[in-house]
């Protein structure tokens, strides 16, 4: 029959459409703001169409996820930052679009180089979010950031991140990237009882 | 809304409270724009995929009253560069501002637009859209996600809040003069470049001569 | 090499004595063709020999030995490896014999090494620039060319670190722009050539003299609702029908070869996601293997890694076509509801990758010897999920949904057609060269990675239009499903077996063509190493700027508003037909 084709289709766009309402019934309110709702929603057995109701209600965000990379600094006893970051220039070299910039210090007395970066800068009109930076560093001292809400009205002054702007918590990074940042302390403590035995033999 | 929309400030007698709304101009002007920027159908590259997503049923920028994307410059408020502008296609997108009616405004969405992004470097790419057009939001992101997006677009809304009729330029006395066309040559041309061409030529040779 | 493609060069080598070369040069392969038998060789090896499909052709500038070398990859469309063979040329007068009239689909390739290089190509029809515009000065991806903003021949630069002298580049311009002009410029005496060229080019067609017609010349684009981004299309119609039309690209030409010689290998590798951007996956794919090909240590992957990529590689060969499928549909006039639909399943295959990646588009994710980390918990349930319960539910709703609509049919059958001869003659590749009737398929006629374990058929439709294009697709996502589904079975389980990604590795010098079956088609890197940190050519096979070739051929003698279907079913990506 002619036009059977055509009827087929609007019968899927009909069930679409419906598909939608029944969930939205026999979910209630659970459905919208609701952990568990979002995450039905956006699962293999959603039905109908789904629509995240951005800004009340957000996407969870992956582990993985990466948008700006971060300095992470730690807080020693006193209270004070402690900048994981020892200016290697690992980031700096391994960036494809080399959009990080980093000034060394020195201690002003000798003129040797200290390692910690006296300046640090991303371009993020540049930056291409590829997490390069994070996944070579060394010292874990730059990560890639989860907040994705930058917009600014002017780029000349604000999208230069100089280092005060870059730096964050570490407590920050461990509550955004809980997995990995386990695996690297870890990593840390492991490499630290290795050094400590090394020392207790000689 | 209207809570929103009623400012205090004139007293309203209790009795005609449910009644009568007292705004401003500025107000209902700037809640009619807020919620009808309509964005250009226009994508450039990588970031008119995400821009397509958000059009799309999950993200859905219709809920922020930017219901239809048109093809046309001539029925949008909204241009999203949504990509690398490239030299080839710089006239191209200044001809397509011009041609949109006022009140209009640009959002840069990602690197590439902002600021030329990983492909600054290249010898077909500008450095940002700003160097031609005025632009109001910039989104950073390579490409900003969906919701990144949604969070430029409400900026913009909020940019758009705060202006008056008073002073927003396409009120003025002055006729608004249309942005010029640049022009492909050996390289690209900027025709407001052309009053101190020389002297800059000049400029650079002796700066090539020096390095 | 097999015994018999060797016995195949045996006979090669005896057939042209005295014209071809081994080429001996440490880590390259193939011929040295002299010039002036480059036709002659060309049209032996495919009348004699059966090497029919031309897919490769491509610019080297070896600017130490003064030379312009033209490197072709041609192959057989029953299957097997490559065969190589080189042009090389004076650097200072670069002419080299054209061979579009053996093979049509040379035609973008020469004009863009053309472009690029300022080789010559003599006895080209329409010898023209193709990525930048008439009047540029210049072939920028010559050694000795430099743009603007150059800062060095290698990165990294050395103002990043320890000086951190940070600046915007543009404000080191006395224009303060990415812009150079030459010396002796001055913009009075110019007058932008490129239109004019464009345009007297096609009218220039004899029209019936007798009816006293006149043909219109309409132009589509760039800024069109239609073209898939900045692609514009210019054709002459007589009355609706087209008689001529002539693609038009470059608006979104970013320089991705010149930057790519100048970053590190790796560095290249979030590049290539920028490539076409709707399979990101894929051309990490494609370029990783082309590197590692360079490096001879394939054999160093981990099998778990090597069942994790071509899971990445199927998943984004479906939401391609997913979306491939969606746009068509919009193309057709069905404004946005088919390709919600699609956009809706998309996004679920995007989750995967932005949960296994860090990012929905960019995934950045091969590495060379593997992938740059294993799957995060929770990621193989939900990619089970897909492939074992809801795409086959979706895609079956999908065909339900759109298959046996009469409009479609009406609209897409018979439009666009390319015949099997055609499309080899035009180097078409992908769902294009396969709706045509021929079963050509890299994933099978060169086998790579882990492919040859999974059972899985190459999709294939004989009547090369419009409709069969979109037949193709979906049976190639329901391949895809097939190969995921005895993939995600399969993938051997191990801890921590993926190992440590490495930032600087020596790339010993030499050539190597690497190539997958990407979504649209057979997306190749040619990489040529000289023992630095970066590559000294790094040239890309894309197949939808090559697929485009064949463009003006299937749309002679159809309507203007199937001109629109017709690209849509070719399913182009700007990002990757410009570069």
């Amino acid at each position: 029959m002619y036009g059977k084709g055509i009827l087929k289709g609007l019968g899927v766009t009909w069930k679409h459409f419906w598909d939608t309402y029944i969930d939205d019934i026999k979910w209630g309110k659970k459905r919208y703001h609701t952990e568990e709702g979002i995450a039905y929603r956006m699962s293999k057995d959603a039905r109908g169409l789904f629509t995240v109701q951005y800004p009340e209600e957000r996407l969870p965000t992956p582990e993985e996820f990466r948008f700006v990379p971060f300095l992470v600094y730690d807080e020693d006893e006193g209270g004070e930052q402690v900048i994981r970051c020892t200016s290697c220039g690992i980031c700096a070299k391994v960036c494809p679009p080399q959009c990080i910039w980093i000034e060394r210090s020195t201690n002003p007395k000798t003129g040797r180089p200290v390692p910690v970066p006296a300046e640090f800068y991303i371009d993020v009109d540049i930056c291409m979010n590829c997490g390069f930076c994070a996944e070579f560093c060394p010292f874990d001292a730059i990560k890639m950031d989860h907040d994705y809400e930058l917009a600014v009205y002017d780029r000349l002054t604000n999208n230069i991140y100089d280092r005060e702007k870059l730096l964050k918590p570490a407590a920050y990074y461990d509550g955004i990237r809980p997995l990995n940042s386990q695996k690297e302390f870890d990593a840390r403590a492991e490499k630290e009882a290795k050094k400590a035995a090394a020392k207790k033999k000689k | 809304m209207s809570e929103k929309l009623n400012t205090p400030g004139y007293d309203v007698p209790p009795e005609m409270q449910d009644v009568v709304a007292i705004t401003t101009l500025d107000k209902i002007y700037n809640w009619g724009r807020r919620y009808s920027a309509w964005p250009m159908m226009f994508g450039l590259a990588c970031c008119a995929i995400e821009m397509i997503c958000t059009a799309a049923a999950r993200f859905d920028f219709s809920r922020f009253g930017m219901e239809i994307m048109r093809p046309s410059p001539r029925q949008a408020d909204v241009m999203l560069v949504s990509g690398t502008v490239t030299k080839k296609m710089v006239p191209q997108i200044v001809r397509l501002y011009n041609q949109m009616p006022e009140p209009k405004y640009v959002v840069a969405m990602g690197a590439c637009a902002s600021g030329g992004g990983p492909f600054k470097e290249g010898y077909n790419v500008v450095s940002g859209v700003d160097k031609f057009l005025p632009v109001d939001v910039y989104i950073p992101g390579c490409p900003p996600t969906p919701q990144a997006l949604l969070h430029g677009l409400m900026k913009l809304q909020e940019m758009m809040d705060t202006q008056s009729i008073k002073n927003v330029r396409w009120y003025q006395k002055e006729p608004l003069d249309a942005i010029p066309i640049p022009i492909l040559g050996p390289d690209l041309l900027d025709p407001r470049d052309f009053p101190q061409f020389a002297e800059k030529m000049a400029a650079s040779a002796t700066e090539n001569k020096e390095a | 090499m097999t015994e018999q493609t060797k016995t195949m060069h045996k006979d090669i080598e005896a057939r042209f004595a005295g014209i071809i070369a081994l080429d001996d040069r440490s880590g390259y392969e193939g011929y040295r063709v002299e010039a002036e038998k480059l036709v002659e060789f060309a049209t032996a090896l495919r009348d004699e020999f059966g090497y029919d499909f031309l897919s490769s052709v491509t610019g080297v500038d070896y600017l130490p030995d003064e030379k312009m070398e033209v490197v072709y990859h041609i192959y057989k469309s029953t299957g097997g490896h490559a065969l190589v063979f080189k042009v090389q040329v004076p650097r200072a007068n670069p002419v080299v014999p054209s061979l579009v009239s053996i093979f049509p689909g040379a035609d973008f390739q020469e004009r863009e090494a053309w472009d690029l290089f300022g080789i010559r190509f003599e006895g080209h029809p329409n010898h023209k620039r193709i990525l930048m515009w008439e009047g540029f000065s210049g072939h920028p991806m010559r050694k000795d060319w430099k743009e603007a903003y150059y800062e060095a021949d290698a990165k990294p630069f050395d103002a990043r670190w320890p000086g951190g002298d940070v600046s915007r580049s543009e404000d080191k311009m006395v224009f303060n722009k990415n812009v150079a002009y030459p010396q002796d410029f001055t913009p009075e005496n110019w007058t932008p050539e490129g239109e004019t060229a464009l345009y007297s080019g096609m009218q220039n067609i004899a029209t019936d003299e007798d009816l006293q017609t006149e043909h219109v010349v309409v132009n589509l684009g760039p800024q069109h609702p239609s073209t898939h981004g900045v692609f514009r299309m210019v054709a002459t119609l007589d009355g609706e029908t087209i008689v001529k039309l002539e693609p038009v690209m470059g608006y979104l030409h970013r320089n991705h070869e010149k930057i790519g010689e100048r970053n590190t290998y790796l560095m290249n590798i979030p590049f290539t996601d920028r490539l076409d951007y709707l399979s990101s996956m894929s051309n990490n794919f494609g370029y990783v293997l082309a590197v590692e090909k360079l490096l001879g240590d394939t054999t160093h992957i981990p099998d778990r890694a090597k069942y994790i990529r071509v899971i990445m590689a199927e998943f984004t060969r479906i939401s391609n076509h997913l979306m491939a499928i969606g746009a068509l549909l919009n193309d057709l006039g069905a404004y946005f509801t088919p390709m919600l639909y699609a956009l809706k399943e998309r996004e679920l295959i995007l989750d995967i990758f932005e949960a296994v990646s860090g990012s929905r588009m960019m995934c950045n994710y091969y590495r060379f010897g593997g992938v740059a980390r294993d799957l995060p918990p929770g990621t193989h349930e939900m990619m089970r999920g897909l492939a074992f319960e809801r795409l086959p539910r979706q895609i079956d709703e999908l065909d339900r949904y759109l298959t046996e609509n009469e409009i479609i049919r009406a609209r897409c059958e018979g439009v666009g057609v390319l015949t099997p001869e055609e499309a080899i003659a035009y180097s078409a590749v992908g769902p294009v060269l396969r709706a045509s009737g021929v079963p050509y398929d890299v994933r099978r006629a060169d086998p790579y990675s882990v492919y040859d374990r999974f059972d899985f058929d190459v999709a294939v439709r004989y009547h090369g239009d419009v409709y069969d294009r979109y037949l193709v697709r979906l049976d190639e996502i329901r391949q895809s499903i097939r190969i995921l589904q005895q993939a995600l079975n399969g993938i051997p389980e191990c801890d921590n077996c993926l190992g440590k990604p490495r930032y600087s590795m020596r790339v010993p010098a030499g050539e190597a063509y690497g190539r997958v079956e990407g979504p649209k088609g057979e997306l190749g890197f040619y990489v040529v190493a000289d023992g630095g940190p970066n590559p000294w050519r790094y040239h890309v096979r894309a197949p939808s700027f090559i697929n485009l070739t064949a463009l003006s051929k299937m749309c002679e003698g159809d309507k203007i508003a199937d001109a629109i279907i017709v690209l849509g079913s070719i399913d182009i990506v700007l990002g990757e037909t410009d570069r």
